[in-house]
């Protein structure tokens, strides 16, 4: 182990000093410079979603006072009564995200659990693709099924509206189910073996195994795969806008239509409110509020996920 | 605690202790069945969302003009040419714009970025962007692109659009394909005596292209997919010509999503239809991505 290390060490300081030597040039300085000018980009992408978005929004709330926004209960900006509410956009994002994480969550630690611990190596390598398909499919796919077919197919037995919070929070939990599924994967896949085996030694079954010493063990990974799936269906825009419908409603009914905050978003920008309009400044405004509450629970998932690194390397 | 335990084991003897293990393995087994259950519901749901969109989607498909016609008033007249053209339009520029800025990212990531605070900047920065919503990024195109560079509504602000959607995919995945690359081949390189980009681009990334491609796939595939961030850039649901870069433009998932929407009967099948498009395109991606992985892995 020892040894490795040294030679390890001793490897990249001869690379590094063998890198310095052979980047004296200028044509080398300048691919460099291109290449750095690449990364300068993301940052960038940074900089132009804050300033373009909260500029805008600045504006809005030179029209709109943030209690309007924040303590309204209704969300009428298109109409001639104007209230500007934002709670029942978060109210159609809150239940449809619900829906969707009650699907996303089972289905994704089952995957994530049967592929880790059940699966041959052969049937993992089929299993684990094929999975992951249904993160591939578009999203205006799924709106299509939900609406076109899961709606249907539930209205046989329940009281649905033809658009409903209950089939687009199914359909996205389909979706989600491999975010969730391939990180927990990850995070179950990296709980040392010595684990699973101290458990074995002293009598206990398999699944004993996997729910009290490698799920607990895991956690922290899983937390973070939840709270990216969270965040996917915070955003996710299409299913929810083709299934849902596009009636704000502070309800937690799941069988009827609600609009949420990316819904309400492709709705005001397929329609005709002059640029500039206070109207037209929602869809900024609504986008401050989706950008900072998926922002916040990515740096929280990543935050858990890396406090879970640090504890099996 | 430990007075208890002598206590139980004084007062029974020891054939009494049953660990009943045959009941949990039972139980266990029945668990096995519970999780392969919950991991094929989701395939379930895929065969039959595939199999209903086909069963929709054939008839209209199959008839005459629909892939060469442009978008008519009548759900059964008509075709989807210029959405198609928009997608694999937009699906080439994206490739062209996002793949040398994201693999130029990468590498300037692990092969030259010092340790320093501002490179976990951008390195934090890059997996933020991989959270934020395709419709947040369409508001960073409407701002950046139609209003400020002034293209207006057009291809070329769909696709840069798309490009920074695409961008943090492409980046993570490329820096694990390069940091995948063994050291010893960047010294036998250094070896004979070449300079660092000479290394980077005769021996590096010829080795990371098959890793490099998964990322461009994946992120390419879910461009030519996405609809959230073209509503707002501005894509339009009906044109009559083949859209070109400085001209309003057609995609197919924009496409699909104004058929979901008119509540005439029969544009639901030309939706049906249009999927199966959309998704056969996405497959021919994937199929020659997977041909150029190989092609590329013999390099090992």
């Amino acid at each position: 182990m020892q040894n490795t290390n040294f030679s390890d060490q001793f490897n990249r300081e001869s690379i590094g000093s063998l890198e310095k030597h052979a980047s004296d040039d200028i044509q080398e300085k300048i691919i460099e410079a291109l290449l750095f000018g690449c990364a300068l980009i993301s940052v960038f992408t940074t900089f132009g979603i804050v300033f373009i978005i909260f500029r805008v929004t600045f504006d809005f709330f030179k029209e709109v006072s943030l209690a309007q926004f924040f303590l309204d209960t209704k969300w009428t900006p298109l109409f001639a009564q104007k209230h500007f509410g934002i709670w029942p956009l978060i109210n159609g994002t809150f239940l449809t995200t619900a829906i969707a994480m009650l699907v996303a969550i089972p289905l994704g630690l089952c995957s994530a659990i049967y592929l880790a611990e059940y699966a041959s190596p052969k049937a993992a390598a089929i299993l684990r693709p094929a999975v992951e398909l249904l993160a591939g499919v578009p999203t205006v796919v799924y709106g299509y099924f939900a609406l076109l077919f899961v709606t249907p197919v539930l209205r046989l037995f329940l009281p649905l509206e033809i658009f409903n919070a209950l089939s687009a929070g199914l359909m996205m939990g389909i979706m989600i189910s491999p975010t969730v599924g391939s990180i927990s994967l990850d995070a179950i896949q990296s709980v040392p073996r010595s684990l699973r085996e101290g458990a074995y030694a002293i009598g206990v079954t398999k699944l004993e195994t996997i729910i009290k010493v490698v799920l607990p063990a895991a956690l922290s990974g899983i937390a973070a795969s939840i709270i990216l799936g969270i965040s996917r269906a915070v955003g996710e825009t299409m299913t929810v806008l083709i299934a849902a419908g596009q009636e704000p409603r502070i309800s937690l009914n799941p069988f009827q239509s609600v609009e949420t905050m990316t819904a309400y978003m492709a709705q005001i920008s397929g329609g005709d409110s002059p640029r500039g309009s206070a109207n037209y400044n929602t869809l900024y405004a609504v986008g401050a509020v989706l950008f900072l509450l998926t922002l916040f629970l990515n740096v929280v998932s990543h935050w858990i996920s890396n406090r879970y690194k640090e504890k099996y390397d | 605690m430990a007075s208890s335990i002598s206590r139980n084991n004084s007062q029974r003897p020891s054939e009494e202790f049953s660990p009943n293990v045959e009941q949990r393995e039972r139980v266990g087994k029945i668990f096995e069945i519970i999780f392969l259950i919950g991991l094929s519901i989701g395939l379930v749901v895929l065969a039959v969302l595939v199999f209903d969109v086909l069963k929709d989607g054939l008839g209209r498909l199959l008839t005459p003009g629909f892939l060469t016609g442009t978008p008519s008033r009548f759900a059964d007249q008509g075709g989807i040419r210029p959405a198609i053209f928009g997608s694999i339009l937009l699906g080439g520029l994206v490739m062209l714009i996002a793949v040398p800025i994201g693999v130029g990212a990468a590498l300037y990531l692990e092969e030259y970025a010092p340790k320093a605070w501002w490179t976990d900047v951008i390195e934090i920065n890059v997996s933020n962007l991989a959270g934020v919503p395709s419709i947040v990024y369409g508001l960073l195109g409407l701002g950046v692109f139609n209003y400020l560079l002034n293209f207006g509504p057009a291809l070329l602000s769909g696709a840069f659009t798309l490009s920074l959607l695409s961008l943090p995919v492409i980046i993570v995945t490329a820096r694990e394909a390069i940091r995948a690359v063994p050291d010893s081949l960047r010294q036998a390189s250094y070896g004979l005596g070449t300079t660092k980009w000479q290394t980077v681009w005769n021996h590096v990334l010829p080795y990371a292209v098959p890793g490099i491609l998964t990322g461009v796939i994946i992120s390419v595939s879910r461009a030519i997919g996405d609809a959230a961030s073209l509503i707002v850039v501005g894509a339009v649901s009906f044109l009559t010509f083949n859209p070109g870069l400085f001209q309003r433009f057609m995609a197919l998932p924009i496409q699909i999503y104004t058929y979901i929407t008119r509540p005439e009967p029969g544009f639901s099948n030309a939706a049906a239809a249009s999927i199966i498009v959309l998704l056969l395109l996405i497959l021919v991606l994937n199929g020659g991505a997977i041909y150029l992985r190989q092609r590329f892995s013999r390099f090992k």
